[in-house]
């Protein structure tokens, strides 16, 4: 099997006037695909990003500046790692995804991995 | 990590409604009662920040204390927004931010959280406000309910809902309500309109059987966390707050033998005992026996004891009628309800003298409007008189209740009873 990275997307909760009880059946829907893609056995790990201490380091002088200062829809909030045996199969599992209806998106990238 | 997942969603939910009402309150201790509002939406961004984070299987080992601390920063960063310290040197501006840093701290103490939380209960049930409107402020500040779930608990609309809470939030800031504990005199006047609204909250829950299961369990358990709450704090620790306490684990204990699988009431007397909650009839005795160290004797003391006198009998035969009735007997001097003596009306008959607890029942005052329009009166009156061998009067206030009563099951209900009646009647 192959690993992928999700590449997770959108405006944070914060950012949406949401009311609670919104916000807690999402994260009962992420709980859920998270124990799922554990039980099949393709849930390698995953984080979440701080969204406060971003900085962006450019240029051949390296300069840093705060940021990244996204649109809220093209903010990355975290990423997963899972398996799956290829592309198709890892974009079935990121339909999984939760937030589509929030306006987030998922990045499917295949991970290389060096054989030798 | 993974295997606390199964019980997360609980988990949450629990978390989200408790901690709720303890950051509100430690944030309303601190930005003052007028700024509630901010303080409730402080409160939903930690939770949004919350729910944002621990999506990605992150889940804290402390969760509970880990939104207390986003709660913190939050407020200190509003408190460093507001303070302009520009007109001063380096050196003292930090040293003020240090204290002001250090001030901001204490709230957050274990021994101070209890505080505020009672402080922001009592506010709640502050005794200008209305009553309806105490209950929704309560359920939302403190309890952390959201609108959709007060007026699902309540059985109100939700403009309803936001209407009490605008009015009562509008009292507060145009009155200038401060969070304190009140002294004196005052502080039993506050406590007694405590209890009157966990009791209600209880109640609410308890007896309304057109609500969802889940969400009438939950408004009962609200009841019994408050008030063990307030029994924890030495304000609240106190021979009325166990009193109402031992109250509502009693009923509680009754909770899953009184609905059949229709969800419809089953009366007291058909309840199969053995399903009530052996634990919290324990619990129950544990805070009666609590209740009566002092010498004060309040309705929440004598209803608690006639709750344990039903919990002690295996069965509904095996009831000491006798003990019950001087119980209401204590209670009909204390609160003079016609429900009161409707109730010891019914025990009266138990212990023989059904043309008594008749003569008792039509005594009550407006009797003849009561059984106009409440079911209730009827469907006992009828019961007494179908004890009394009176086929013919049962009959009649049966028919009345079944025109009364919006309930199906009841009138199905008081069909039965009176099929009962007739065959007796005929045989």
């Amino acid at each position: 099997m192959k690993e992928f990275m999700f590449i997770f997307t959108g405006p944070y909760y914060e950012d949406l006037d949401m009311s609670m009880e919104t916000a807690q059946a999402h994260t009962q829907k992420w709980f859920n695909w998270v124990q799922d893609l554990t039980n099949k056995g393709i849930y390698v790990s995953g984080k979440p990003l701080v969204r406060e201490s971003g900085k962006v380091v450019s240029g051949k002088d390296a300069v840093v500046t705060d940021g990244p200062f996204a649109e809220s829809k093209e903010l990355v909030g975290g990423y997963f790692i899972i398996k799956a045996d290829n592309i198709d199969d890892a974009v079935t599992v990121a339909k999984g995804f939760p937030d589509f209806e929030l306006g987030g998106s998922v990045h499917v990238r295949e991970v290389q991995v060096m054989h030798m | 990590m993974q295997e606390k997942f199964s019980s997360a969603n609980e988990l949450v939910d629990h978390l989200f409604r408790h901690e709720a009402g303890k950051m509100v309150a430690v944030l309303t201790r601190i930005f003052g009662m007028h700024n509630l509002e901010m303080a409730e939406d402080v409160v939903q961004e930690a939770f949004l920040k919350a729910a944002q984070t621990w999506k990605f299987n992150m889940l804290p080992e402390n969760p509970a204390a880990w939104l207390m601390q986003v709660a913190k920063n939050k407020a200190l960063d509003i408190i460093r927004r507001e303070q302009r310290f520009n007109h001063l040197s380096a050196e003292v501006s930090a040293q003020l931010q240090l204290e002001t840093d250090n001030t901001i701290e204490q709230f957050f103490l274990d021994t101070e959280i209890a505080d505020s939380q009672l402080q922001l209960i009592f506010a709640c049930c502050h005794p200008s406000l209305k009553e309806e409107d105490q209950v929704a402020l309560t359920l939302k500040t403190i309890s952390g309910f959201s609108v959709a779930e007060i007026a699902k608990a309540l059985l109100a609309q939700e403009s309803a809902v936001q209407k009490r809470l605008y009015r009562a939030k509008q009292f507060i800031s145009s009155q200038n309500i401060q969070l304190e504990i009140p002294v004196g005199k005052d502080l039993q006047s506050r406590l007694d309109t405590v209890y009157t609204i966990l009791y209600l909250i209880f109640n609410e829950g308890y007896n309304s059987s057109k609500a969802g299961e889940l969400i009438r369990k939950d408004l009962c358990a609200e009841a019994m966390r408050l008030c063990l709450l307030l029994s924890q704090h030495k304000t609240g620790d106190q021979p009325l707050t166990y009193a109402l306490l031992s109250l509502m684990c009693f009923h509680a204990a009754r909770f899953e033998s009184r609905l059949d699988e229709n969800n419809s009431m089953i009366l007291l007397a058909q309840q199969d005992r053995t399903k009530w909650d052996k634990e919290l009839i324990k619990r129950g005795y544990y805070y009666l026996n609590k209740s009566s160290e002092g010498n004060h004797l309040s309705v929440y003391h004598i209803e608690s004891a006639i709750a344990a006198e039903h919990c002690l009998a295996t069965t509904f035969a095996e009831t000491n009628f006798d003990r019950l009735l001087s119980l209401y007997d204590l209670l009909w001097q204390m609160k003079p309800t016609p429900v009161v003596q409707l109730n010891r009306a019914v025990v009266l008959s138990y212990t023989g003298q059904t043309q008594n607890a008749i003569t008792l029942l039509l005594s009550i005052e407006n009797i003849d409007t009561l059984l106009q329009t409440q079911y209730m009166f009827d469907a006992v009156l009828g019961e007494l008189y179908a004890r009394n061998n009176e086929p013919k009067q049962a009959e009649d206030h049966f028919e009345k209740a079944i025109k009364l009563t919006p309930s199906d099951t009841e009138k199905k209900l008081l069909k039965e009873k009176i099929a009962a009646v007739r065959s007796v009647q005929w045989s």
